[in-house]
Formats: C-alpha cells, structure tokens, sequence
C-alpha cells in the first residue's frame, strides 16, 4: 500500500533552500556532460574525415604495414582521393557480404584469393577489362575476370637447422610424413595458403591419395597453430623442427630482428610439386561502385611495373608481370621456379576441402 | 517508468540476435540440426564450458580475496594494490596469451589458457566487489563477533554472504567472457568453440554454420544468466536499522601480513607485471621499435574517446534495467534483464557484422561513423553496466528512499536524488569497468571504425600481424598507461563515498 501524500510546492522548496546534497549536483552535472558529449559525437565530424563522394574507398585485407606505402603511391600517381580500411580479409570479405548493394567499398584487395572467389560467386565483383587482366602471367586472374593477383607467393619448409638439417635436400612435400619428424611439424590449419596447398595435392593426387597424405600427416602429430608468423616462431625458438609456410614470413622476420637473430631458415622445394604451390594476394572492384574508373585506374598502377617494382622490393613477394625483378631480396623469380603447376583457376573447389580436412580431424 | 527505457536497453542488446535470427531463417531446419548436432559441436561446447566453470570459479576466488585484502585488511601497499589490481583488464587476452606463449611454449593448452584468462579476468570480479565492501555495514559483522563467532566464521557467515551479489555479477560476466573469447584460446592452441564459429567466417566464408553456432551460444548464456538470477535470489542484504552506517575497521592480519602480501604482489606480477615486462622487451630487442609520436597520440585519443562515449552510452542504458532488477523485481523485470544479457557470450565478430547488417541497411548516415561504433560497444558492454548497477543498489536501503517518496519527492525525484547518488559508487565502478573493456575492444573496431581512425587496440593488431613487436609494444604499453587514469579515478571516488557517511 502506497501513500500518496500531496506533494506541496511550498513545502519542496523549503526543504530546497536547506543543504542539497553535493553528490547530487555533481552527479547532475556529469549527467548534462555525458548528455552534451554524446550529442556532440552524433552531430560533429569528430576529426574524421568525411567520405567525398569522389574519393575511392579500398577496404584492404592486407597490412598496413606492407601496402600501406604502395597505396599512398597509388594515390599520388593517379590523383585519385584513396580512403583505405584495413582489417583482415576474411571478415572484410564477410562484411562486404553483409554490406551488399549498400556498400562505400569500391576496391577490395585481398591477401589470398579464396576471399575474392567467394565475393566472386556472390556477385559481388565486378568483371575487370580484358586490358587488366591480360597484364599478368598465365594462370594469375580468374577466368570470369572477377579479379586479378597483383603479387605471389610461395610455400616453402621453414626448419630449424640444428634439427633438421637434411630438409635442404628435399624435393617433395611427402618428406614431412617421414615418421622421424613426428610431433617435430608446425602447421597453421585455418590459413587460407595451407587449405590451398590441400587442395593442390587433392587436384595432384586425387581425392584418395591427398586423403592418405593427410591421414599419414595427421598420424605425424603435427603441431597447429593459429596462424604462420606462430609456425616460424615455433622453428625459430626450436619448439619444432620444421614448418609449412609462405616464404615472405621469413623475410618479415629477418626484417624485424636482424638475420643473425633468426635462426630458422627456408627451403624452396624447387620443384613440380604441391609443397611448392604458388600463392596470389589479388584485388577486385565491387558491383555497385561509382568510382568505377578510378578504381580501374587503381588496378592498373598496382600491375604497373612501379607498382610491381615495390612488391618485389619491399614486401619480398613474387610480381605477377612479366619482366620485373627484385632489386633488394635474393628470390628466384616467377618464372624460374619450377613452382607447382597446379592451376590457380583449379584451386576453387575450397568447400570440398574444408569437408576433407575436417573428416580427417586436421582443422 | 523505468520499463520504456528498460526495454530500449533490452531491444538493443537484443540487436546481434536478431541478425543471428535472419542468418539462421536463410538455412533450411535440417541444415541447422545438422550443424548442431555434429560430434565436433558438441565436444567443443563441452571443452568450452569446462574451461568457462575453471576460470570463473578461479577469478572468483582470486578476485574476491584481493578485494578484502585491498579494502579490509592492513596488508602493506594497500593503496598500490587497490590501484594495480583492477589493471589487468586494460591488457587484451591476446596480448597476455602472446606474451606467455613466447616467452614459456609449456603454457599452452587448457592450463595455459585457464591461467591466461583468470589473469586478464579477475577484475570483472574484483571491481564490484571491492565496490560492495566499502558499502558493507560491519554492524552486523561487530554483532556476529559480540556472539562469540571467530573472524574467519563472521567473514564465510556474515560478509561473504553480503558479497555474493557482487561477486556473482562479476563471476557471470567471467564465465561469459571465457566462452566468447577467441584470441586466447587460439593463441594458446586450445580448441574451443569460438574456434568453430571463427573458422566459418574465415575458412568457408559461410555465415549460416557461425549464425546457428552462435544462437546456441545464446541458449547457453541464457541457461547460465537464469541460474546465476537463481543463486541471487533471496541473497541481496541491505541494512534496515536505525542509525548510520560506519566505516568498517581493518583487520590486523599479524604474522599472515607478509604471506598475503606476496600473495597479491604473485597475482599481480603474473596478470599485470609479466605482459607489461614483455611488451618492454619486444620494445628493447625488436628492430621495428621505434615510437611514431603522432600516431600513437592519435590512436591514444580515439581509443580515449570512442571509449569513453562507450562508457557513458553503457551506463545510461544500464541505469533503468539495474534499478528495475533491483527494486522491482517480476516476470517482466526478468525478462528485461535476461535478454539484455543474452547476446554477452557471442565473440566479438559476431556482433560486429550484425551492426554491419544493421548499419548498412537501416542506419546508413551513421554506418562506419562514430555514433554506430559507440552503440557497438553499448551492446557489447552493456550487461557489465548493469551487473554493477544492480548489485549497487541492492545494497541501499529501501528505507531511505520509501522516506523520500513519504515525504512527497515524486519517483524520478526518489531516483535522481536518492537512489542514484547512494549507489553512485558502484555505478562509477560499472562504468570503469566498461571504460577499461572498451579500450580494448578489437573486433567490432575494425569493422564500424570510422575509415581512417586508428584505436590503439587496431594499430596494435596491425603490427603483430607482420610480426613487428618491437613497434607493436608502445601500443600495448599505452594501453595500460590510458588505464591507469579511469581507476585512479574511481579509486578516489570511492574514497570520497568512503568519507560521506550517507
């Protein structure tokens, strides 16, 4: 039972002109503030800098640290007002599923391909003109013309030299199942380049044959780990012998503490062989853009021999167009290394090797 | 009064499973069965469940003793201690789990990760309840001792009793937590269930197994919100007597002062000193070391703002559906709470796209632009908010403010004048508490940030992710020192309360 006793103005402010409790003011105070700042952050700018409609918005997979200097270059070479948001390409892949049609993204440059191939197959991409996308080597642009590599990579054995010194001999990937380097392997499963190499040895060897690769691998105890740059961690600090992974992460190392520091090194298997597939970081142009042009131009200077030049210079990955060559990393070009003749366009079939990995427990 | 904004609290935090709804309605009813129930699921629920009981019952129990021992007892460097015990919620679980996984490869698995995340997750309990102690009436504690109880039997009878609002709020929102994790556990290699919902998203760049994943992960949260609203239940104590509430005298510890004191100075040194040490050391040996002065200043006033906007969006929704949790409890107040708590366990990328969905269709003019990122972590955080709101003013009296309404103050006047300053101590701890969790927040950042604006948690991520500790650590570093600002404030707000004797 409530009692409602008449709330006398008189009588209120009487009691008011007495001692307010100083929390209470303050408390008030903080209130308004937090109200005034809130408003405040919905109405200003905030020192962001607001999206011209003129200027091209690249939602960036990759680093900021390795392209982040390609794309200011980009930006003064064509004058286009490039705006980039950086995250990882699978969840800016996911967003821009989310996005759809209400997209600000014209450009989507993407670490690995499988990211671009499952935008492609949503729709989501633009066909590249044929001039773009006759640019770049054999076997380097998909063949919808979704999208284009503009750098390549390839996998290679990283291994401890104190432990496994005999890896520089080696030419097939089918070496790792050698029962002496059990529990000795580190192997990153949720990486897109690992799940490609996987499906090059199910396009090499048949959907059998990779299946008994993978159950000999799995019977090897490899040791997972949640992504490359933790693989060559666990070769360089002796945790296991030998690792699988793309060959720039070496180079990231040796930039980061100096090459008497790293004592992992890296071996080209040099040969016709899934352990040695050749991997693209690539670029396409989402459906709905307005920047069309702009974003083709945007293409254009990172397949240039500029834009390649820098890759093959800084970030130590293989250009993708002919007649370009590092000036700064001892890598034997493209063309040279008798890299896995897998085709690129074949590694699409990702979903049926997720079900393979998963069915044989390695994921 | 309080239901309207309540319920806009509760549709907000509400927003991640709406979105999981619409993913999950596109697959057909046997795809959906078919996901749950693979053998894969179900164990790593399990795994993940096991590991969520491990570092909560862990955090209790560390962040509970740190509590009497910082606000009660007269362990030496208690002043220090009150201060650097809340940090450890500055440090990203990521960043502790890298720091210890280099340094020591043996941590790793599911001991690596308990460690690890008891580490970063212990405030959640220590704050609340070293809030509730400074407002614990020690007249009952006095009369259990005037009638021949021990102090050890007054504490597990009388104070501990008074705690377990407080300190079953902070072990939710830690059990919470240990399921949503991802950074963590994949560090550490320890398979859990975000893993699954995680590999989804990045491997087969299908949403609809990570949708129905993370709808079980709701069912779950909700089963452990009910139970925990049960163990509440009947529990919540506050003084009814006449007379003023006193300052609670500290208990000499004797010959056990210098063994609690290493006690703490231990937990401190492994959740706080330790990523610290090795943030300096990848600073000191890294090549890529080296301070960009004005970026870090930029990254350092985003993280500040976007993170205090966060706070004060967070508290403000929290407020009603606190004080209706509190004060008038029913089916209705119930539900409300429930469902503000619903989407607590979901991983952080899983709420980002949802506001990503919603952004882009609904919210256009605000998508990727402030506003849209401050609602981000409001319902991300918002369950943090309203833990501590709750257990704060179930610990005023009702009296006070049944006196005020009998002396004609009208119900918002009771709740602006009464209620909301008496439990202002806790509030302020609630917020800190979101302020902290905010700072740190990666995720939904990288998806809604304004384009171009760097947190320090972003450019932190994105110099491990080309291996660059050495530049990585300032962030790291700055991180913590940005933290150290809210909890000293806080500490000394709670002093003042401390004084007033309200």
């Amino acid at each position: 039972m409530r009692l409602r006793l008449p709330s006398s103005r008189s009588s209120s402010r009487r009691r008011s002109s007495g001692r307010r409790a100083p929390i209470g003011r303050r408390a008030t105070a903080a209130a308004v503030t937090a109200a005034l700042a809130l408003g405040l952050a919905a109405c200003s700018s905030d020192g962001e800098e607001p999206l011209s409609d003129e200027a091209l918005v690249i939602y960036s997979g990759r680093n900021e640290n390795l392209v982040g200097p390609v794309l200011e270059k980009l930006e003064k070479a064509t004058g286009v007002d490039v705006q980039v948001r950086y995250g990882s390409s699978s969840e800016l892949a996911a967003q821009l599923l989310e996005e759809g049609d209400n997209t600000k993204a014209d450009l989507f440059f993407s670490q690995d391909a499988g990211a671009l191939g499952a935008l492609g197959k949503a729709g989501r991409l633009e066909a590249l003109y044929a001039a773009t996308t006759g640019k770049v080597l054999e076997g380097f642009a998909d063949p919808n013309s979704h999208w284009v590599a503009t750098s390549a990579r390839a996998r290679v054995i990283a291994y401890d030299p104190a432990q496994a010194p005999e890896v520089t001999d080696m030419t097939s990937v089918d070496a790792v199942l050698d029962p002496r380097y059990k529990g000795k392997i580190g192997y990153a499963p949720t990486n897109a380049s690992f799940q490609s190499f996987v499906t090059a040895l199910r396009v090499a060897k048949g959907e059998a044959g990779a299946k008994k690769w993978l159950e000999d691998f799995k019977a090897n105890e490899p040791k997972a780990y949640d992504n490359n740059i933790l693989v060559l961690d666990a070769v360089d600090s002796g945790q296991v012998g030998l690792g699988l992974i793309n060959h720039y992460y070496w180079y990231e190392r040796v930039a980061e503490k100096g090459a008497d520091a790293v004592k992992a090194k890296i071996h080209f298997l040099g040969s016709d062989d899934p352990g040695a597939l050749i991997n693209v970081a690539g670029v396409g142009i989402l459906t709905g853009s307005n920047q069309r042009a702009a974003a083709t131009e945007a293409v254009d200077y990172l397949l240039s021999k500029e834009g390649q030049q820098y890759f093959a210079d800084e970030t130590a990955e293989y250009p993708v167009t002919a007649g370009v060559q590092s000036t700064k990393h001892d890598i034997v070009p493209l063309s040279q290394l008798k890299g896995s003749s897998v085709d690129l366009n074949q590694l699409d079939s990702l979903e049926q090797t997720l079900a393979l990995l998963d069915e044989v427990g390695l994921t | 009064m309080l239901l309207v904004p309540g319920l806009v609290t509760a549709l907000v935090a509400l927003l991640p499973i709406g979105y999981l709804l619409v993913r999950t309605a596109e697959a057909g009813p046997e795809r959906v069965w078919e996901i749950v129930v693979r053998e894969r699921t179900l164990t790593l629920v399990l795994r993940s469940l096991a590991l969520a009981g491990t570092v909560t019952a862990l955090s209790v129990v560390v962040g509970v003793g740190l509590a009497v021992l910082a606000t009660r007892t007269n362990v030496p460097g208690r002043r220090l201690l009150a201060v650097t015990a809340a940090l450890p919620l500055a440090i990203p679980s990521y960043v502790a789990a890298f720091a210890w996984i280099s340094a020591f490869p043996s941590v790793s698995g599911f001991a690596g990760t308990v460690l690890v995340l008891t580490a970063c997750c212990y405030p959640y309990v220590y704050l609340p309840v070293a809030a509730a102690m400074r407002r614990i009436d020690p007249a009952v504690e006095e009369v259990a001792r005037s009638l021949g109880r021990s102090p050890w039997n007054t504490f597990w009878s009388v104070t501990a009793r008074q705690l377990r609002p407080a300190a079953a709020s902070g072990a939710l929102l830690v059990a919470l937590y240990a399921l949503s994790d991802f950074g963590a556990p994949s560090l550490l290699r320890f398979d859990a269930f975000t893993r699954v919902i995680h590999a989804s998203y990045r491997s087969s760049f299908d949403r609809t197994p990570a949708a129905v994943l993370s709808l079980l992960l709701v069912a779950i949260t909700v089963a452990i919100t009910v139970a925990e609203a049960r163990t509440r239940r009947g529990s919540e104590r506050a003084r009814v007597g006449g007379g003023v509430a006193r300052r609670p005298h500290t208990v000499g510890l004797g010959r056990l002062r210098w063994p609690a004191a290493t006690l703490a100075v231990a937990v401190v040194t492994v959740a706080l000193v330790f990523p610290i040490a090795s943030l300096l050391y990848w600073f000191a040996t890294g090549l890529s070391s080296g301070v960009d002065v004005p970026d870090l200043a930029t990254s350092a006033l985003n993280t500040f703002w976007f993170a205090l906007l966060g706070a004060v969006l967070c508290t403000a929704l929290a407020v009603p559906v606190g004080v209706l949790a509190a004060r008038f409890r029913g089916r209705s107040t119930a539900v409300i709470e429930h469902a503000s708590f619903a989407g607590h366990a979901l991983p952080g990328i899983v709420v980002a796209l949802a506001l990503v969905f919603f952004g882009a269709r609904v919210a256009q003019p605000v998508y990727q632009r402030t506003p849209l990122l401050v609602l981000a972590y409001a319902v991300l955080f918002v369950p943090a908010a309203i833990g501590a709101v709750r257990s704060a003013v179930t610990m005023s009296p009702v009296r006070t403010e049944e006196a005020a309404r009998s002396l004609g103050s009208t119900p918002w006047q009771v709740l602006r004048r009464v209620t909301l300053p008496l439990a202002a101590p806790g509030i302020a701890a609630g917020a800190a508490l979101v302020l902290l969790t905010c700072m740190k927040e990666l995720p939904a950042t990288l998806l809604l940030r304004p384009t171009g604006a760097d947190t320090l948690a972003t450019s932190l991520w994105t110099e491990t992710g080309v291996a660059a500790y050495g530049a990585a650590a300032p962030y790291g570093l700055a991180l913590v020192v940005l933290a150290v600002l809210p909890t000293l404030a806080l500490m000394r707000s709670q002093r003042a309360g401390e004084t007033d004797p309200s």
